[in-house]
């Protein structure tokens, strides 16, 4: 059997989604939630910060003698405007700008005023070197998926609800998530100096989440998803 | 079962098990404090931030925590909760949640204290952080303020949940195994907010409104051990220090990527010191440390349901130390709106008056009381009938009507001729930019002309009245045409399904 083929594109943002990862640790949530058009972008910021909160740690500095000392997480609590929905999320600047562009450019996909479904997936992964020609291999470790239904309604009276509504689904996924993450599972080792940036994304000069990535997929009216053609084209074109 | 433990590990175990319970216990009494907590990421680490985690000690909190555990762990059958209960500006009481940090017998032996359980405890608390913003008394701690506040109480021992009413649910925030037991956080919370009156107090003088105000007496008088939520901390530029009772105590963890057996663990800490030893008799007045506040006789370790408690009167304080600068603006003038529809909608919506902390009154309405009282301004006065209040009796419009509105208000009707007033003089008028070119009149005729348009001509009487008997003659003719279009009607009625 072929080894999975993974595409690496940016680190941070992928249109297309890899294909199914095939390997024995990776541990897959689904989260599935129903929202109006413009809660999207606050909806999908809650559950991702959610998750990076519990995926993120201090910044390491390493010492003599193999130690290393992690830096303090500092916490913000964020308010949503079209949500009755409060959510905590990690303080960095940094880090909530790389979330808010990828959440941006999810529901521009998405569309404007229209109905849809689409899919948004926070990956941590680890990085594996490997030797010349071949690059990297990214293993992921973690799947969050997270299925937004958009809907359009009709008046006020709708939104108002709508606003509590999901409010409350919100709270019932963020207790998903905890739930999730307090199983204790898997967690990639502490690494050493070297290897740190294979399991870290050092990158930020505050907090260290782990290295993660945010793809995303729109289903059109058909329901055939974009990201299964392009799979099926780059599949045609390596002949695999 | 300790015998596996050694020594050092023991000691890490029962000190992250101490400041876990302190960190709890700040936690959940800053998330019902009804504002956003915000703290500051550090890259380096500072050795006072237990867990990796910025998370701010409350002086007063961090006090009642170590009072409740009085030298004690939470172990098994001795669990540490923190019971949030609401409280109206009448006195009535209602438990909201309780949250229980707890150990039960099983074990995990082969647990690193030193790294897998440190870092367990963090995301745990981390988990709680998320948790205590989803549950149902989160937005009622945000709406605190004139009608009801929220209140803490920690208390050690058995878990009590009777006064949650029917019905609660429980959530699980957490567990985290050590070679002495396990952890759980969990949160019991109230589903059934239909408020019950439970007047157990001495009814003092209705108030009719309440301002959390640092400079006048605690308007909740009764609260028994009960601790208000509002707590407002030194800003951050007074000071670098978290307030870190133990100073002594710090954490300076630093961790090793060698091998399991080389896991070195280094803390800075004076020996062991589970609690200051109180200083506090049972019979002296107790002070927080606050001038000019009244001090009571504290409780030992209450563990008493908290609506039998009655005759307590130790008002604590949780009013900073700080000089009237700064003062709580926000508490007082966030206007408390219980909307309909949310949880607390079966409270009574009271209308009472909004006033914000540096509101300067007229004379004439409110007056410097010759009474003792300590909100006698706001207590019914004879003369100040509630219908002719307008503070009590909302005006037509809105009742949070904005300035700018009142004022576009006055501008429309203002400026309209009507029907001529003794005490105003017709004036010409003539509005900006207007032009009679299409219509011989300039827009202040036309607007006139049209405000008062003549009644449409089939809204007279005997206009009617005559209509009525000439439908009535036609009435038979224009069946007989009906009938014969029959079809043609089908067929629409058809277009139309």
């Amino acid at each position: 059997m072929a080894p999975p083929l993974y595409l690496l594109v940016s680190p941070y943002i992928q249109p297309a989604t890899v294909g199914k990862q095939i390997t024995m640790n990776c541990r897959s949530e689904v989260l599935e939630v129903s929202v109006e058009g413009r809660q999207v972008d606050e909806a999908m910021l809650a559950l991702l910060h959610t998750i990076l909160l519990h995926r993120s740690t201090g910044k390491f500095h390493y010492k003599k003698e193999g130690t290393y000392s992690i830096g303090t997480v500092g916490t913000q609590d964020i308010d949503c405007d079209f949500i009755d929905f409060s959510f905590v999320r990690v303080s960095s600047d940094e880090l909530d700008r790389v979330i808010r562009k990828t959440v941006g450019e999810f529901k521009d996909a998405m569309g404007n005023g229209t109905d849809g479904m689409g899919q948004i997936s926070l990956e941590f992964y680890q990085k594996k070197k490997s030797r010349w020609p071949f690059s990297d291999e990214c293993i992921p470790w973690e799947v969050w998926s997270i299925k937004v239904n958009v809907v359009n309604l009709a008046n006020e009276q709708e939104r108002q609800i709508c606003r509590e509504k999901v409010g409350e689904k919100l709270g019932e996924k963020v207790i998903n998530i905890v739930e999730v993450i307090n199983q204790h599972e898997y967690l990639p080792k502490m690494p050493t100096q070297s290897e740190v940036d294979n399991v870290f994304d050092t990158s930020l000069k505050d907090v260290q989440p782990y290295l993660y990535k945010i793809t995303f997929q729109i289903t059109d009216t058909l329901g055939t998803s974009v990201s299964t053609t392009m799979r099926r084209l780059i599949k045609d074109t390596l002949a695999l | 079962m300790d015998s596996d433990l050694s020594p050092q590990d023991k000691k890490d175990l029962d000190k992250f098990m101490k400041f876990f319970a302190l960190k709890t216990v700040q936690v959940i009494v800053q998330a019902r404090l009804g504002e956003k907590v915000c703290t500051r990421s550090l890259s380096s680490p500072t050795g006072s931030d237990w867990f990796n985690l910025a998370i701010k000690d409350i002086p007063e909190v961090t006090h009642e925590s170590k009072k409740a555990l009085a030298g004690q762990l939470p172990g098994i059958g001795r669990s540490m909760c923190v019971e949030i209960s609401l409280k109206t500006s009448e006195g009535d009481s209602m438990e909201l949640e309780t949250w229980c940090l707890e150990m039960n017998e099983k074990c995990d032996k082969d647990i690193k204290v030193s790294y897998t359980v440190y870092n367990r405890l963090s995301l745990l608390l981390k988990s709680l952080l998320a948790i205590t913003r989803v549950t149902p008394a989160y937005k009622l701690s945000r709406k605190q303020g004139h009608d009801y506040v929220i209140l803490y109480r920690i208390y050690f021992g058995e878990v009590q949940l009777t006064g949650l009413g029917e019905g609660f649910q429980t959530v699980r925030v957490g567990v985290v195994g050590t070679p002495v037991g396990t952890i759980t956080l969990s949160c019991a919370y109230r589903t059934n907010l239909a408020f019950m009156s439970t007047r157990q107090f001495e009814r003092t003088a209705p108030i009719m409104g309440i301002i959390i105000d640092h400079f006048v007496e605690r308007p909740f008088g009764n609260m028994g051990h009960m601790h208000p939520c509002n707590y407002r901390a030194p800003g951050e530029d007074e000071g670098a220090c978290n307030g870190v009772e133990d100073s002594q105590e710090v954490c300076t963890t630093s961790f090793s990527t060698s091998p399991p057996s080389q896991v070195r663990m280094s803390l800075l800490s004076k020996p062991p010191d589970f609690c200051h030893p109180s200083t506090l008799n049972a019979a002296d007045p107790h002070q927080m440390g606050v001038p000019g506040k009244e001090g009571g006789v504290p409780q030992q370790v209450p563990v008493q349901p908290c609506h039998g408690a009655q005759a307590e009167h130790r008002r604590v304080s949780s009013c900073p130390p700080v000089s009237p600068s700064l003062p709580w603006p926000q508490t007082s003038s966030r206007i408390v709106e219980v909307k309909s529809g949310s949880p607390c909608d079966v409270l009574e919506t009271t209308f009472t008056r909004k006033v914000g902390a540096f509101v300067n009154k007229p004379g004439t309405q409110v007056t410097t009381a010759s009474l003792d009282l300590p909100f006698a301004a706001f207590a019914p006065r004879a003369y100040d009938l509630e219908e002719n209040d307008p503070m009590v009796q909302p005006p037509e419009s809105s009742a949070t009507s904005s300035p700018l509105q009142g004022s576009l208000h006055s501008q429309g009707s203002g400026e309209s001729g009507g029907p001529a007033q003794d005490d105003f003089v017709m004036v010409d008028f003539k509005p900006a930019f207007s032009k009679d070119d299409l219509l011989p009149m300039d827009l202040g005729t036309f607007y006139r002309e049209f405000q008062n348009p003549p009644q449409l001509a089939s809204l007279t009487i005997d206009v009617s009245s005559q209509s009525m008997a000439e439908d009535l003659d036609s009435l038979p003719e224009k069946l007989a045409v009906y009938e014969k279009n029959i079809d043609e009607f089908d067929a629409f009625v058809d277009t139309l399904q």
